[in-house]
């Protein structure tokens, strides 16, 4: 059966606080309207607006409460409403909800999810494309997980919400109506496991969130240029499965990490980096990164021009084997 | 277009804190009862409130001792401000939460955690050493006001889970600038969360005067803003702030939701031992408020009542040097633990990356020690 991302993720958090009535989910808008891209859709019809509720405007409030709430014993999933909204919070996602497991010495456990509809590509006013999330890679005690099928949007946010951890759960907001053949509920591999989308020998395009698609594409079009693309999605950027991304640039020698994000500091060197670490010899040129430009996000009508695209993921590709 | 009546069915003047502070003693330690604040205390109650302030004083020393010491990297004194915190703790039961900021000794006392457990953060032997949910006394909490946001989280769980509890949340005159206060009083009387708030307006945010931080009235009038009822107290009358938050918790037990209290007190010392505030108040208004001394001023009014013999104030004395050579026992040369136990409380679930990173660390320990 053809299901779209947003399916996925709607029918995660339904049969997430179906079988445990510990999960709440909270935010703007996310009550009788189903939040603005409609993933917490019956929520509150189905669980009451004790367990499924508006929140006052104010994001730090939201990560803030849950916080007390998983404190208490609930599971909360909360959702910011767009990327470029959630640095109100960024205080209490990276002073409290990353670090009171370890401040506590272990006795305070914060199972906390925080959905975060990330990315561009759907022609939004400013601040509603962003790519935050390497602010939280970056950050001990959180777990940063960017689905890139329907199925995996499904299985990760339920795994999500069983972890005893924090998670900050980005969805691709342009990928809400991908579609995938699925049958729900679907278990894909865990945290921590990388996945070869696509195998292929000429090199590797390292991927996660809304980019996996990209990248897919990337590998049909490189087929007319006579390249077979190997395409690994990364799925968990914390934890992040170094084992698979090594294999895969054993086999290739190329690798070129594709994220939407400014290539400065981004994702992407950290990808960089632990290839040159774990695998230096088997390089066949050096790790190169497509991503956004060093910029802030752009305006709508400029943003085909900031993305990455098929044409300049198929540039990078030349480039390095041209090394 | 949308009703334009205020939504309230309080009247806003309801809501309003009284013109002056709710003073049952006055400078002097005599009695005067207030309407709507009657005192429901037995004489043992009188006893206890007294003990634990001056324990919290004592603890409050031993605290500063050991960082004169070098035992502790720093501490932040609750000198002057025992009454406010004592009445406050002494006012829930033990149900109760309290989500403290990092001056939140005297209040530690009343919910029976060990002090010498709470100053490891001060020592940095680790970030705490108590566990939340043996005393529902939350973590010290140094990002300013950030705890009032758990404290309102807590109470609408608990509300959502059909429980009684009232959670009360510390912060000072300074924390009410920051947002988070301001979204934990907005969420809490939305979902009308059993949460009070309990402003210690010591008069400083390190060396920022209230007149700095807010054009208010005064902090209690914010609360109109949130429709929830301001209160303010004598912050040095410990009586006044056991009834403002008697009436306060009751309030949110029976459900009528938060309410916001503001203790109008002093910080006799530094606001760390790191600081000095010679450099920004005068002696002249220190002396001041030596004189409205909360201890002394209780202890004029147990006099009074006959409550405070020899034998009595023997027996807190002799409870206040063993708490001060517990804290001395568990902090002095305090060892920090294991390196190797930095991996162990990140994740329940740790990354891969860890073993290697323990690794790394234990060759280091294995070439080097561990001291």
């Amino acid at each position: 059966m053809a299901i779209t991302m947003a399916q996925a993720l709607n029918t995660a958090l339904h049969d997430a606080m179906a079988e445990d009535d510990k999960v709440v989910m909270f935010g703007e808008d996310v009550g009788i309207l189903g939040g603005v891209f409609r993933i917490t859709d019956k929520l509150q019809e189905r669980f009451g607006e004790g367990r499924c509720f508006d929140t006052p405007l104010a994001e730090s409030g939201i990560v803030g409460t849950a916080i007390g709430m998983a404190m208490y014993g609930y599971k909360p999933v909360v959702e910011m409403q767009f990327d470029g909204f959630t640095y109100p919070a960024f205080e209490q996602i990276v002073s409290h909800l990353a670090k009171m497991r370890n401040r506590s010495r272990g006795t305070v456990q914060l199972p906390v999810v925080v959905r975060i509809p990330f990315g561009g590509g759907i022609g939004a006013v400013e601040h509603h494309s962003e790519s935050p999330e390497n602010y939280f890679a970056h950050v001990a005690g959180l777990k940063v997980v960017s689905p890139g099928t329907p199925s995996d949007g499904y299985s990760l946010l339920r795994e999500s919400i069983s972890s005893a951890d924090p998670v900050l759960f980005f969805e691709p907001k342009r990928r809400y109506w991908l579609k995938e053949d699925a049958d729900l509920p679907v278990r894909t591999e865990p945290f921590g496991r990388a996945v070869v989308r696509r195998a292929g020998t000429t090199a590797t395009l390292f991927a996660y969130g809304p980019m996996v698609r990209t990248c897919m594409e990337t590998a049909s079009a490189a087929e007319d240029e006579g390249w077979d693309l190997e395409v690994v999605d990364l799925r968990t950027l914390n934890p992040f499965d170094s084992a698979t991304v090594v294999e895969s640039v054993k086999k290739t020698g190329r690798a070129i990490v594709v994220h939407e994000a400014q290539v400065f500091s981004g994702f992407g060197a950290e990808v960089a980096a632990q290839v040159a670490e774990r695998a230096f010899y088997h390089l066949e040129a050096p790790v190169l990164r497509v991503g956004g430009f060093d910029i802030p996000y752009p305006a709508a009508k400029l943003e085909e021009f900031f993305l990455p695209d098929v044409d300049r993921i198929l540039d990078a590709v030349q480039r390095s084997l041209s090394f | 277009m949308s009703d334009t009546k205020m939504p309230l069915d309080l009247d806003p003047a309801d809501l309003l804190p009284p013109a002056e502070p709710v003073q049952l003693l006055d400078d002097e330690g005599t009695l005067h009862e207030v309407d709507g604040y009657p005192l429901d205390l037995k004489d043992s109650d009188f006893r206890d409130l007294y003990r634990y302030m001056v324990l919290a004083r004592r603890v409050d020393k031993q605290a500063i001792n050991l960082q004169r010491q070098g035992q502790l990297g720093v501490y932040a004194s609750l000198l002057g401000q025992e009454a406010a915190q004592i009445g406050g703790a002494y006012a829930l039961d033990q149900q109760d939460w309290v989500f403290p900021s990092y001056r939140e000794m005297g209040a530690a006392l009343v919910r029976g955690v060990d002090p010498g457990k709470v100053l490891h953060l001060f020592r940095g032997t680790w970030l705490s050493d108590h566990d939340p949910h043996e005393h529902h006394f939350g973590l010290l909490s140094i990002p300013i006001g950030t705890q009032a946001l758990h404290a309102a989280g807590f109470a609408m769980a608990a509300k959502l889970d059909g429980s009684d509890l009232v959670v009360m949340s510390y912060f000072g005159d300074g924390a009410t600038s920051e947002g988070d206060p301001h979204e934990a009083m907005n969420f809490a009387a939305v979902y009308e969360a059993a949460c009070v708030f309990f402003v210690q307006n010591n008069q400083y945010a390190i060396s920022v005067p209230l007149s700095k931080q807010t054009k208010a009235p005064t902090i209690a009038h914010k609360a109109v803003g949130y429709g929830m009822p301001g209160y303010r107290c004598d912050g040095n009358d410990v009586l006044a702030t056991y009834a403002v938050s008697r009436k306060a918790v009751d309030r949110a037990r029976a459900g009528g939701g938060p309410s916001l209290i503001e203790a109008v007190t002093y910080r006799m010392e530094a606001h760390t031992t790191a600081d000095d505030p010679t450099r920004y108040r005068t002696p002249a208004e220190l002396e001041q408020w030596k004189r409205r001394d909360p201890i002394a001023r209780f202890e004029t009014f147990l006099e009074s009542e006959g409550l405070l013999d020899d034998a009595f104030r023997a027996e807190i004395d002799e409870e206040a040097q063993a708490y001060a050579k517990r804290m001395r026992e568990e902090i002095y040369d305090a060892p920090h633990g294991d390196p190797m136990e930095l991996f162990e409380h990140v994740y329940a679930d740790p990354p891969a990356s860890y073993a290697e990173q323990r690794a790394l660390l234990q060759r280091e320990l294995d070439e080097h020690g561990t001291s």
